[in-house]
């Protein structure tokens, strides 16, 4: 793959790699690349060290700590933290709600919301869908009032993630519940401490807790917290979801998890040999290499494409979310073929009972990530979203 | 990092366009098809002059001196128009076998010839009861017991050669004392069984019998050659098949909106519309590795290109089987026909596919290699 690189672009990759090594704590790494859950102080200590080098938000404006990148070095820099095992900073924060407010914030909002968003003092969550409105999402029913120098907010968000951690919430709100369903959206910030905000925790099949309800009972916030103009919020979103349409392939998240499950097969024997040798476990393998490496070639293409003529919608990036969730499952179900029967029992830490084998790498997470990741082909737009948008543009109906 | 094509290829993909929207209607390549030789010698004569049967070769040798991307943006025209002439035989197998093999003199004789369009060549490297290796053969050149020692006695059969009906020279790989040796043989000295293969073009059976011949090159160890000479044929024909690929998902987009049952056309339906993204999600993963193929020609390291080029195939020929089955499918009843060109696409894919490894052998060699990641 080095080869589709310039001289440039490499020694960057090296400087990048050779700075999360180094920089970020071995023990938060080690966590990620045994699959540990990592802890939101874990999540803090990273994105401060990354900010303070000028490293957590590289693609926002300048003036706001981001750095004068092209879109593939931006992509080297993802996909060598990924490979390293870092944790990312908050996509929330560093994707989502700080280019928003960068971009369509006033100069107020900037000041007040940028330098803490950059540093992870405030932790965000997003509050975009509800029960009835998932890949519709425009068809959303929370209410938001003005009510003199407030709104008053009522409803309901769901799928919020991490929101038990979270201080700050955006969300899309009805403003014009007559316009039609885009136009009648803002986009608004709210402090979770608000009274009438309630975080309820759903559960999911992993057994983990990472999602949220969050409900609004006349929930009133300051009218300087909407961002953007009343009723314009769906512009505000379509530039969110826009963001970065790269980072969706996981390119990076994908070569990790094959590195990862490549040393736990050698480790493990399988006919009396080691399982990385038993061709039809290498065969499958060797396909999923394959086309992630093709993921990777579609990801600089995209990128070599966007840097040359900037701003023309390119339908290859409609592939990267498709395939890069498909194949970040696939890597994820072949570590559970991997362990075999170690991967059955539930636990919550991979310490063993006095006298009992330690557990291989993979034991505790492999089969509860196998189920956590199913959400990857649902969220930002499903797998049939994709397919829909990609046939809307070869079939130009 | 910049991957759209050169002015000179641009320019070079136009021209070689243009002839062939000219020529190769379906009803003018049926008739080819069909016709005795089963190509055109006039197209061929045009090909010499548009410089494309010299295209890689060294300027000395009268080529073009060009390289790995404007070979992949010919070869992605010739899948386009799913071109007849055996242009992958004698210039892409037989003349980079030349170049890369040949000695100064063996190059004067036979590459000029080439690239003027006078001499056709084919490489012989398949046997009977063996697959996909280029090394478990049984084909042996001894060297002659008479003259001044130059000459080589070759005996064994081939199958399979891409061109054997048409060339007047063969190229063969055979056992040695030393290791498996290329061999200049000439048409006349070998018996060939000659037949369409199932994409429509041209080649043989050949049955050498004490066939005289010729080594190519100094040295009767030339499987380095032969391997670095599949590495570029490889990444040729994961270029065509893009071409090939390209028009399949085109024709059947085209069939979707015009296609009229139940009173609409029958893109609107959903489950038809699913198939054709699959379609076109898996066209651009192989356009990807192809193009990845094609620059990984310039790697230095041997071993590392090997690994990246059958990668590619990997993958443009899991795309092209799920893009040719389902255009088939598509289109319904008329795709199966002759007369209709989608299922000529489809062959010529399925080809590729089985051309110097399948599926199956390619997986198997990149995971004994370590695979590509970790």
């Amino acid at each position: 793959m080095d080869i589709a690189l310039g001289k440039e672009d490499l020694a960057f990759a090296e400087r990048m790699r050779s700075f999360f090594r180094t920089e970020i704590p071995a023990e938060i790494r080690a966590k990620g690349e045994r699959g540990e859950h990592v802890s939101r102080e874990d999540f803090v200590t990273t994105q401060q060290i990354l900010n303070a080098h000028g490293l957590a938000v590289p693609h926002w404006p300048m003036e706001w700590g981001g750095q004068d990148w092209t879109a593939l070095q931006r992509h080297i820099w993802a996909e060598e933290m990924a490979l390293a095992h870092v944790p990312p900073p908050l996509a929330f924060n560093a994707a989502m709600v700080g280019p928003v407010i960068a971009t369509f914030g006033s100069e107020e909002l900037k000041q007040r919301f940028l330098p803490p968003t950059a540093n992870l003092d405030i932790w965000w969550c997003q509050g975009f869908s509800e029960p009835n409105a998932g890949s519709d999402l425009a068809s959303l029913t929370t209410r938001a009032v003005r009510d003199g120098d407030s709104y008053v907010i009522n409803g309901q968000k769901t799928w919020t993630t991490l929101a038990q951690w979270a201080d700050w919430i955006f969300c899309l709100v009805r403003t014009d519940p007559e316009a039609k369903k885009q136009l009648g959206i803002s986009f608004v910030l709210v402090d979770m401490k608000t009274p009438g905000v309630t975080v309820r925790p759903i559960r999911l099949i992993d057994g983990g807790y990472e999602v949220n309800e969050v409900f609004f009972d006349d929930v009133r916030i300051p009218a300087n917290q909407l961002v953007g103009e009343e009723n314009r919020g769906w512009d505000t979103a379509k530039f969110l979801l826009g963001n970065e349409r790269t980072s969706v392939a996981g390119t990076g998240i994908i070569k990790a998890r094959i590195a990862r499950l490549k040393k736990v097969a050698a480790e493990t024997r399988s006919h009396g040999k080691p399982l990385l040798e038993d061709p039809l476990f290498r065969a499958r393998l060797t396909q999923l290499e394959v086309e992630t490496t093709a993921l990777t070639m579609s990801v600089m293409r995209v990128l070599a494409n966007e840097a040359k003529h900037p701003g023309t919608p390119d339908p290859v990036s409609s592939v990267l979310k498709l395939r890069g969730s498909e194949l970040q499952q696939e890597a994820t179900e072949l570590l559970v073929d991997v362990l075999g029967p170690a991967a059955l029992g539930y636990r919550e830490t991979a310490g063993v009972s006095e006298g009992f084998t330690a557990l291989p790498d993979g034991a505790v997470d492999a089969m509860p990530t196998y189920f956590n990741w199913r959400k990857a082909s649902i969220y930002s737009g499903s797998s049939e979203v994709q397919r829909s948008i990609i046939a809307r543009a070869i079939l130009k109906f | 990092m910049d991957f759209d094509p050169t002015d000179e290829q641009r320019m070079l993909a136009e021209t070689v366009n243009s002839l062939l929207d000219k020529r190769y209607d379906p009803v003018s390549r049926l008739k080819l098809l069909d016709s005795e030789l089963g190509w055109s010698r006039e197209l061929w004569q045009q090909y010499a002059q548009l410089g494309l049967l010299g295209l890689t070769f060294d300027e000395q040798y009268d080529g073009a001196g060009m390289g790995g991307a404007e070979l992949a943006t010919v070869m992605e025209s010739f899948g386009r128009s799913l071109v007849l002439e055996p242009f992958f035989a004698t210039v892409v197998l037989g003349g980079t076998l030349v170049s890369q093999a040949g000695t100064p003199e063996q190059k004067s004789a036979i590459l000029p010839r080439v690239a003027a369009g006078e001499l056709l060549l084919a490489f012989a490297y398949a046997e009977p009861g063996t697959r996909w290796s280029q090394t478990d053969i049984a084909t042996t050149a001894v060297r002659s017991a008479d003259g001044d020692g130059d000459g080589w006695t070759i005996s064994g059969e081939k199958i399979a050669v891409l061109g054997a009906d048409s060339a007047d020279t063969l190229i063969v790989s055979a056992v040695t004392p030393d290791g498996i040796g290329l061999f200049l043989v000439d048409a006349a000295a070998v018996s060939v069984d000659a037949y369409a293969m199932q994409d429509g073009q041209r080649g043989g059976d050949v049955l050498l019998a004490d066939a005289a011949g010729q080594l190519l090159g100094t040295s009767a160890d030339a499987i380095d050659h032969i391997s670095a000479v599949i590495d570029v044929a490889t990444a040729a024909l994961c270029a065509e098949s893009i071409g090939v690929c390209e028009r399949m998902l085109w024709m059947t987009v085209e069939y979707l909106k015009t296609r009229v049952q139940f009173g609409r056309p029958i893109a609107v339906f959903q489950a038809l519309q699913f198939r054709a993204a699959d379609m076109y999600v898996a066209l651009e993963q192989a356009r990807s590795m192809a193009l990845l193929a094609r620059l990984s020609l310039d790697d230095d390291d041997a071993a590392a290109r090997q690994l990246t080029v059958r990668a590619a195939k990997i993958q443009v020929d899991l795309s092209s089987r799920q893009i040719g089955q389902e255009s088939i499918q598509l289109h319904g009843g008329i795709g199966m026909t002759m007369e209709y060109p989608v299922g000529h696409y489809f062959k010529r894919s399925a080809v590729i596919g089985k051309t110097f490894a399948d599926t199956s052998e390619l997986i198997e060699l990149v995971g004994a290699d370590g695979g590509l990641i970790g």
